[in-house]
């Protein structure tokens, strides 16, 4: 199972408490893993990528093993801690607003 | 008449402010949906419980949330808002082609008839409709097909503010949208047509264009959806023909530039605006913030004071931030980008903060339980 750790928004919207575990097939890149993480949360589709681009919003990051991974390929393989369970994959709001 | 229901959006969250018919004590409950903007909540006519909040955020986009127990739980339901085909550009600020990009739900409106059929106002501008209590959208894209590659946003972006259902004619809608005009279709949105003749804004190439106006806000009364009110950037303006010809009625008032404007429940020539100093200076004239009220649809205006700040206030109403609701005196709310909601439980004779210190107040909408 791969952790995902969301930002407060997200949990309150999905209701769930602390971080996620969803079941990844493979190797967990960025997009299987968000896949994984909208099937089981459905109401997350479009609040972490763009409906039909896929895209990843603007104002969200995502890390794994305290690493930015944002900009490598949605198809890249993420770190083995985080295939196995020991590191979580983390989506981070930019900190700006008011 | 059980009570009234007072749904507010603000820039934080939502509020839902409750009364008996009395209109003098209120529950407050919220926040809900804290820390999002909260643009606009309408509850269903035919089945009150039924309301429909849009949620949004620069983080995370638009969500839709549905009620179905007046407000007390939320489900979110469906967000993805795709237009039509390729939308090709509108014009940015400068005039340059500018892609159409979807951007968030300004306004709901659910439908006279079905409280599964719902609209949905957006920016960039369009319209799109549920029919299955807000799971999925799709576009109605014959508004867009009328000249929307010349559209052009106002300040506050290129947003679809104000869905009117005309409830004599099932396939009419009156839209308005920020800054392209008023529009309206005849049959149930699959084609529409500009509304903007009698219009004039000296801010634009041709002050008469046929599109290119600054509608702030338009309203009319159930029982005569003929006749429609309009504040627009600046003048207060009225048609008597559904739109097809509009008349100036800004008459006695101390500024013509405001936001929203509604309709007295009962007395369908009984008219409120609420007029901010100038299109760069958002706040009442003089720091005094008054309703000003027509009784005869415009053209001569009583200011509204009573119980309101008169004096040090600078506070903006914003368009879709005033409500009615039908008891007998008709009730008149409006909140303000100040956290104040003021209601009037007499048409706006008397006012009163029912609830203060809020986030700034983007809507206000009253639902008579």
């Amino acid at each position: 199972m791969v952790r995902v750790i969301l930002p407060l928004h997200l949990r309150t919207l999905a209701r769930v408490d602390g971080e996620v575990e969803v079941a990844v097939e493979g190797a967990p890149t960025q997009r299987t893993i968000l896949d994984a993480l909208e099937a089981r949360y459905p109401m997350l589709r479009g609040t972490i990528r763009e409906h039909g681009t896929q895209q990843r919003r603007a104002f969200l990051r995502f890390f794994a093993c305290n690493e930015d991974v944002s900009h490598q390929s949605p198809d890249e393989p993420l770190p083995s801690p985080v295939a196995a369970g020991v590191e979580p994959f983390m989506v981070v709001g930019a900190i700006s607003g008011g | 008449m059980s009570g009234v229901r007072v749904l507010v959006g603000t820039r934080k969250g939502a509020f839902i402010l409750t009364s008996d018919g009395h209109r003098q004590k209120w529950d407050v409950s919220g926040p809900h949906f804290g820390g999002w903007e909260i643009y606009h909540m309408k509850g269903s006519p035919v089945d009150p419980n039924r309301i429909y909040a849009s949620q949004s955020s620069s983080w995370f986009g638009q969500v839709i949330q549905r009620s179905s127990d007046g407000g007390k739980t939320w489900e979110p339901v469906g967000n993805q808002f795709a237009y039509e085909g390729d939308p090709g550009t509108h014009q940015w600020y400068d005039g340059t082609p500018h892609p159409w990009e979807f951007k968030r739900v300004w306004h709901l409106e659910p439908s006279l008839t079905d409280a599964d059929e719902v609209y949905a106002g957006v920016e960039d501008a369009a319209i799109f409709r549920s029919r299955d209590g807000g799971q999925s959208w799709q576009e109605l894209p014959g508004l867009r097909a009328c000249q929307g590659p010349k559209w052009q946003p106002g300040a506050g972006g290129m947003c679809l503010h104000t869905i009117l259902l005309d409830p004599q004619n099932p396939l009419r809608i009156f839209i308005a949208i920020s800054a392209a005009g008023a529009f309206r279709t005849d049959d149930g949105g699959l084609t529409w047509r500009p509304i903007n003749q009698g219009l004039r804004s000296e801010y634009i190439p041709d002050p008469n264009a046929e599109i290119g106006h600054c509608v702030h806000r338009i309203a009319f009364h159930p029982s005569r959806p003929d006749v429609l009110f309009m504040q627009k950037h600046w003048d207060v303006m009225r048609s008597d023909n559904a739109g097809d010809l509009w008349r100036e009625v800004s008459g006695n008032l101390p500024s013509d530039f405001g936001f929203p404007i509604d309709v007295h429940a009962h007395e369908p020539e009984t008219i409120y605006v609420v007029p901010i100093k100038s299109d760069s200076e958002h706040y009442p004239p003089e720091g005094k913030l008054r309703v000003y009220r027509s009784r005869t649809g415009g053209g001569e205006w009583e200011a509204l004071t009573n119980g309101l700040p008169q004096q040090d206030c600078y506070v903006n109403v914003l368009r879709d931030a005033m409500a009615v609701d039908r008891c007998d005196p008709c009730g008149v709310y409006f909140g303000t980008t100040g956290g104040q909601v003021y209601a009037s439980p007499d048409g706006g004779d008397t006012w009163s903060a029912i609830v203060r210190d809020l986030p700034a107040v983007t809507s206000v909408e009253v639902q008579t339980l």
